[in-house]
């Protein structure tokens, strides 16, 4: 479904991706481990559009299409999802709202009629209901005053209610506490299908013995340097990253 | 001063005939505002007060004046319907500056809306006590020019339940002048609710100033709303002076939905203890309008409190200002006063000049001002737009949420749903010649169908091009005009 070839990417003129060649079938959940400032998350950036990058060689096609040059907003509707690492709190506009305007367009983008204000409060419920969010919280202006356990919550809340193809979980373990990150694992789990993929990044294997990936990549100083099976996760947690280091030549 | 002489050559010329169909109340104060006026000329960008809105070249036309008041064939109750649904208000309407008697709807024993010149005992008692014409120039040249206007009259104890509703329609085939007046007075205790609309139906260039002065008697409640939807050719000069006593609760809301150029000036009086104000203002302006609102609250006695909060969002090269003046008296003791503005410029090309002020005497008090001017926030509108949203959509709905602050202090329910309606619509630049207006006005537009056949083209035109559409569909706007013929309007049968 997804076919990235020597991608590179700048920020300000800063080189952050240098060569990145990565393939992803349906179905699979792959999972991308690294040192702090390797790239994680510049790729996900990348990947659904953000306007601070630059491209600057390579190209990534999502189901035959070429995602970049797409505005993110269709990269949105052809199925690419990211939770974001940092949510964004949106004051004043209700989580209802932005839930009917994301659903509807994405309708219409599909050459569907918008669901009736009846049909897509039934939506929100049955949807709310995967990751046990409070209907409180449905309620409120976007992420305003939510815990990050709460944010991330909503993360895949929104993730539910637009069922992507392709999800990117941007560090959604970072700031949840353990009961959380279960209901939020759980969440995803219940999300998979056999046709929807997913790509994990996370620096600890405490979120991978709940989302089991198929693979998993190490990408350091903007380059995938070494790709393996699960055991690779648990064997950088044990060892760190310095092994790797000196497998490279560093 | 040449724009002021012209003003003063035709006072002086037709100061006779003002004065004759003029209501002898209003012909008392006229020679001193006269006067007043031609000492002071309009003000210049040197006032500090009119720093931002250039006015004598706004005044500097050669405006049209009904100084004869000839009467214009207009029956608002054919072709006007309340834009505000699941509202039924006490319905009042003057056309230009005239005040059209109302169908009879049953008010509380006591109570007068009407005209200032049927009313000359109680509007004697009030009439330019504060609105003075001796430090505003525009005060003073309304105040001899006004013939007429609306008076409200609540009398002790009267609450009345049924909103009142006044809507101002301009309407002239040349470039038109008006000056307006309104009089409220709320004695002791009394209630009242008050919804005035600002409509312009003519594609020519109005200049309208208008004067108001609300007496808010001891323990009484007044709220105001005040909604302005003209067109980009209409100039509006709006001085409201407000006089609080004790313990009154007053609440004014202005919204400025469109206008060409918008200079509104509140001056409010807390005199009597334990009185308390709020003041909400939205202003949305694009192209090349132009809003400025000028604020003065004067705190003069103790334990009072004054909330003001007002939000612009400005796109295209539209300008906006904002003036707040707070001033807390010598022995104002546990005065409450918070003094916000908030202001998004989603343009390069947008300007918004703010200046909140303090300016205070007493030493326990609670006192705060802000002011931000600033862009959407951009993280926002990617996350959205991850999530699928249109950038378009996106901005809309951050400037929505952004100005939903203001309309969510609006007490009365069916208004604040019609107003997220309008200004939806607003932001989606559906809003700009709207057709509904249209239809509701277009009787009353002329007795000529041919020209409201025309003018409903225009709009279906200006609208089209603002989507952006290629073309316009003629057929469908004569089709729309047949089935609005049908609508039973007696003029349209003629």
């Amino acid at each position: 479904m997804l076919e990235i070839r020597n991608l590179h990417a700048n920020i300000n003129g800063k080189d952050i991706l240098r060569g990145i060649d990565l393939s992803i079938k349906p179905g699979e959940v792959h999972a991308i481990m690294g040192p702090n400032g390797s790239g994680k998350s510049t790729l996900s950036a990348v990947l659904v559009g953000h306007p601070a990058y630059e491209v600057t060689k390579g190209s990534v096609t999502f189901y035959g299409k070429d995602l970049l040059s797409m505005k993110p907003e269709d990269r949105s509707h052809e199925g690419l999802f990211l939770s974001f690492q940092y949510p964004v709190e949106i004051p004043g506009v209700s989580m209802v709202n932005f839930m009917r305007a994301a659903v509807n367009e994405q309708r219409k983008y599909k050459g569907l009629e918008p669901l009736s204000a009846s049909e897509f409060l039934r939506l929100m419920r049955q949807k709310r209901a995967v990751v046990e969010l409070d209907n409180k919280l449905a309620n409120r202006s976007v992420n305003e005053g939510f815990s990050g356990g709460e944010k991330k919550r909503n993360e895949i809340f929104q993730m539910a209610m637009l069922e992507p193809r392709l999800s990117i979980l941007d560090e959604t373990d970072s700031g949840l506490d353990i009961d959380a990150l279960r209901v939020v694992a759980e969440g995803v789990n219940k999300l998979k299908t056999i046709e929807t993929s997913c790509i994990v990044i996370t620096h600890y294997q405490r979120l991978l013995d709940y989302i089991k990936p198929d693979i998993v990549h190490v990408l350091y100083k903007g380059r995938i340097v070494k790709t393996a099976g699960p055991e690779l996760a648990l064997q950088l947690e044990q060892r760190g990253y310095d092994w790797i280091k000196e497998e490279i030549g560093e | 001063m040449n724009a002021a002489r012209q003003y003063i050559e035709l006072y002086e010329s037709h100061v006779e005939a003002i004065c004759r169909h003029g209501s002898p109340v209003m012909n008392a104060l006229r020679e001193q505002a006269f006067s007043d006026f031609k000492r002071m000329g309009f003000p210049t960008p040197k006032h500090e007060k009119y720093k931002y809105t250039d006015v004598e070249t706004l005044f500097s036309p050669d405006y049209g004046l009904n100084i004869n008041r000839l009467s214009i064939p207009v029956n608002p109750y054919e072709v006007f319907k309340c834009d505000v649904p699941n509202m039924s208000t006490a319905l009042h309407f003057v056309i230009n500056d005239t005040y059209l008697p109302a169908r009879p709807v049953p008010l509380p024993d006591g109570v007068i809306a009407g005209s200032l010149r049927d009313n000359a005992e109680k509007v004697r008692e009030y009439y330019g006590c504060i609105a003075h014409t001796s430090s505003d120039a525009i005060v003073a040249l309304n105040t001899m020019l006004a013939q007429d206007g609306f008076l409200l009259y609540v009398p002790k104890g009267v609450v009345v339940d049924c909103p009142l509703q006044l809507v101002n329609i301009l309407r002239a085939d040349v470039d038109f002048m008006v000056n307006r007046r309104m009089l409220v007075v709320l004695e002791e205790g009394a209630q009242a609710r008050l919804l005035v609309c600002d409509h312009a139906m003519n594609d020519v260039h109005f200049m309208a100033t208008q004067v108001a002065e609300v007496f808010a008697g001891r323990d009484s409640v007044f709220e105001f709303c005040e909604f302005e939807e003209n067109h980009e050719q209409t100039v509006r000069f709006s001085n409201l002076f407000v006089r609080q006593e004790g313990n009154s609760q007053v609440r004014l809301n202005g919204v400025t939905l469109h206008n060409g150029v918008t200079r509104n000036t509140i001056e409010v009086a807390l005199v009597g203890r334990g009185a308390s104000l709020d003041v909400g203002g939205i202003a949305i302006a694009d192209g090349r309008e132009h809003i400025d609102n000028n604020i003065f609250v004067n705190h003069q006695v103790p334990d009072c409190v004054s909330h003001e909060l007002f939000k612009y969002v400005l796109d295209n090269e539209a300008v906006g200002a904002f003036a707040g003046k707070v001033c807390v008296s010598h022995g104002a003791q546990h005065t409450e006063a918070r003094q916000t503005n908030k202001n998004l410029c989603a343009t390069k090309g947008a300007r918004m000049f703010t200046q909140p002020q303090l300016e205070i005497y007493a030493d326990d008090v609670k006192c705060s001002h802000g002011a931000s001017v600033g862009q959407l926030d951009e993280a926002a509108l990617f996350y959205m737009q991850q999530r699928g949203i249109s950038r378009d959509e996106a901005r809309m709905l951050l400037m929505f949420a952004f100005v939903n602050e203001v309309i969510d202090l609006i007490p009365m329910d069916a208004l604040r749903d019609r107003l997220h309606l309008l200004i939806e619509k607003r932001f989606r630049g559906e809003l700009n010649a709207c057709t509904d207006s249209a239809r509701h006005y277009q009787g009353a537009l002329s007795p000529d169908n041919g020209e409201t056949e025309r003018g409903l083209q225009e709009l279906k035109s200006r609208q089209a091009k603002r989507k952006g559409q290629a073309g316009l569909d003629y057929a469908k706007a004569r089709k729309e005009l047949q089935e609005l013929k049908c609508q039973g309007c007696n003029i349209c049968r003629q």
